[in-house]
């Protein structure tokens, strides 16, 4: 996973509650088997008219917003299925953080996976930073994972912390992997012992009790 | 011992590992994998020269792609069918056990998990599909994992994960006639919204959800993601055990009531504390309608689509002005004028057996409007074979109905089973979602009963007066 230390770039508003991961990615492009590839699908049918021509209407075609790589949107960001392919596809696009009031649990989850930085401010900043980005195409801002601080890019305007997790703890465990590209899955390996242990502990039935009876 | 909910014993009994300041390292029970999340974990592996840990914990099924027409025939859908046999690949390369197409007992994963008795009390299961809660049902803690945790779970059989929050939803009286388990999950979410749980595990609990058979209790634990919840569950019981005894893949025998035994010690205890409570009053439930784009948005049959103007709050405002052009729909019409073009009966969510025969007693002797083209998926090909022993599909077919196989279906629209641009379908499956059921369609969330009602008149009715 590329690690997330400071991200600069568009900012572009989705002025939008729930958006849900039908909508950044339609189920009808899930049926490939590679994790690439999915830019081209990113809000489909929002973005793109029947005939296959851009929407000029949708946020990312209009002027300005040709670079986004930080989307803003209303609470509740990427409700519904757990398709990785949501973040698969806003990551091909160019899209490294999204700024929203909350997000949905597994998407959530699933960007940190991805090298994604779900941020999560109040809805009061999240609307000034939307109405800016809404005024001004091509407003950009700086994601600074570092010191976990959004900025502009002179430093003279908006300058205000993030988390991105209500837990602190769970926020400061994602961070430390993002900020160094770490994969799950190694640190979980690393486990072993612990894992064979607990196997080895475990009663007959399923359950509180144990493993097994599956077959 | 301090008193603990259900869902603190389910998580404090898989604990692998626990570092101050970390997630939990949490101890998976059953893996179950379908064709459309788990490509890439499987290359992943390969990839790693990794194996998967415990082939006995992981069950594979093919069900999003898969056509649900006559198993004679070839699916049509090159990319589809890539997909599925990519799955038949990995599974044979890894030595997983695959329900494909033409098992005999296939269908939808959430189904066939608790009908083949992989669901069991007590367990954490874990599928990189959202509607895992479902397995909940049975007291067990079920989550929706993306791709990524699937390949960390193949390989390591673990999840990484940090702890819920615990929500109870405390559903008191009874349910009124004609009012179901679907009716209840939409009443839940229509009052505490798409994201009302959020960070949770729900437990249901009172006396409409012990009320409820084990088919019900999946249909609420089914969209408790559609409340935002991670996870959804009921305590075990009697009526839990009733529908496992006998099944292939549980104990057996003395074993069986050895397991119980177990079993019964999961529920909350008195005086355990949940972190969030949510009251619903069951007896003043209705038969609930869909009008919008999310399943929140939810009316009782009897009232209007709302005016956008009523919402105060901006987001939700503009969500319902976008959702009524969406849907086609004017402000305050009566939802049982509102006429439908297609009906749906199946997902994860409603096509057990007893979904399709409280919808065929609906049914039964009528036959589906002339403006109405209605199918029936049945979840499973046990489901489905069940039914035809009863004469269900006798009754679907003569009334006007196609009779299906087994699978996701219209659920999602991945197979060739999609609405057309501006098509307008009552279904029983558990999101209406913008293109949810094909690009440009319109999906209203119904139960069975109504959905079947619906068929016949061609558009809402209020199946209490049925
Ligand atoms: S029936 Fe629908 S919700 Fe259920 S697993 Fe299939 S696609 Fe998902």
């Amino acid at each position: 996973m590329e690690p997330f230390v400071r991200v600069s770039g568009v900012v572009a508003p989705l002025d939008r509650v729930n958006v849900d991961t039908d909508q950044i990615i339609p189920a009808q492009f899930l049926k490939r088997i590679e994790r690439t590839g999915f830019g081209q699908f990113l809000f489909y049918t929002w973005r793109l008219n029947a005939d296959g021509s851009p929407n000029p209407d949708f946020i990312l075609n209009k002027p300005g917003y040709e670079n986004t790589s930080i989307l803003v949107a209303g609470r509740n960001f990427g409700a519904g299925s757990s398709r990785e392919h949501a973040p698969w596809a806003l990551l091909d696009y160019g899209i490294r953080a999204i700024i929203a009031p909350s997000f949905a649990d597994i998407f959530h989850k699933n960007c940190f996976e991805n090298g994604i930085a779900p941020i999560i401010l109040p809805e009061a900043q999240v609307r000034e930073i939307m109405e800016k980005a809404q005024a001004q195409p091509g407003y950009r801002l700086t994601v600074d994972l570092e010191h976990c601080r959004i900025t502009e890019p002179d430093h003279e305007g908006l300058n205000i912390p993030f988390v991105m997790h209500d837990d602190p703890e769970t926020h400061e465990f994602r961070r430390h992997a993002l900020l160094n590209g770490q994969d799950e899955i190694d640190l979980v390996l690393a486990q072993e012992d612990r894992i064979g242990a607990f196997e080895a502990s475990r009663g007959p039935y399923g359950g509180v009790l144990s493993v097994g009876r599956n077959r | 011992m301090p008193p603990k909910t259900l869902f603190e014993k389910l998580w404090d009994s898989h604990l692998v590992h626990q570092e101050a300041g970390q997630p939990s390292l949490l101890y998976v029970d059953l893996h179950l994998v379908h064709e459309v999340t788990s490509p890439q974990a499987f290359d992943g592996l390969r990839m790693a020269g990794r194996k998967v840990r415990r082939t006995d914990l992981t069950i594979a099924v093919a069900d999003h792609n898969t056509p649900t027409w006559a198993m004679s025939l070839p699916i049509t859908d090159p990319i589809a069918k890539a997909q599925l046999d990519a799955l038949s690949r990995n599974c044979e390369e890894f030595g997983v056990t695959l329900y494909d197409r033409f098992s005999p007992n296939q269908g939808i994963v959430h189904i066939i998990g608790p009908e083949q008795g992989y669901t069991q009390p007590g367990k954490v299961i874990v599928c990189g599909d959202s509607h895992t809660s479902t397995h909940g049902a049975f007291g067990a803690l079920a989550i929706g994992i993306g791709t990524t945790q699937v390949e960390l779970v193949l390989a390591t059989q673990c999840l990484v994960q940090a702890r819920f929050k615990s929500m109870e939803v405390r559903v008191d009286g009874r349910l009124p006639r004609g009012v179901t388990a679907k009716d209840l999950i939409l009443g839940v979410i229509g009052q505490i919204g798409i994201g009302g749980a959020t960070g949770h595990a729900i437990e249901y609990t009172g006396l409409a959800v012990r009320e409820l058979s084990m088919e019900g209790r999946m249909t609420v634990c089914n969209m408790s993601i559609e409340a935002g919840a991670r996870a959804g569950m009921v305590a075990p019981d009697d009526t839990t055990f009733d529908y496992m005894r006998g099944r292939p893949n549980v104990p057996q025998g003395d074993d069986f009531d050895a397991a119980v035994e177990e079993w019964r010690t999961l529920p909350t205890d008195p005086g355990a504390e949940y972190d969030t409570v949510v009251r619903i009053d069951g007896a003043a439930l209705e038969p609930f309608v869909t009008w919008g784009t999310n399943p929140g948005m939810v009316v009782p049959v009897t009232g209007r689509v709302p005016d956008p103007a009523s919402f105060e709050d901006p987001g939700d405002r503009e969500a319902a002005e976008r959702a009524l052009i969406y849907m086609d729909l004017e402000p305050d019409t009566p939802i049982e004028e509102v006429q439908i073009d297609r009906v749906f009966l199946g997902s994860c969510t409603n096509s057990r057996i007893e979904d399709l025969r409280a919808a065929s007693e609906v049914v039964k002797g009528r036959k589906v409007a002339d403006r109405v083209y209605a199918m029936v998926v049945p979840g499973s090909n046990a489901i489905k074979r069940q039914a035809e022993d009863e004469g269900l599909d006798g009754i679907f077919k003569d009334a006007g109905f196609d009779w299906r196989e087994a699978g996701c279906s219209m659920c999602l629209g991945m197979n060739p089973d999609v609405l057309q641009p501006g098509e307008r379908c009552a279904s029983t499956s558990n999101r209406n979602f913008e293109g949810r059921q094909g690009k440009g369609g319109r999906t209203h969330l119904v139960s069975p009963q109504m959905a079947a009602a619906a068929a016949i008149a061609g558009h809402f009715v209020d199946v209490r007066e049925w």
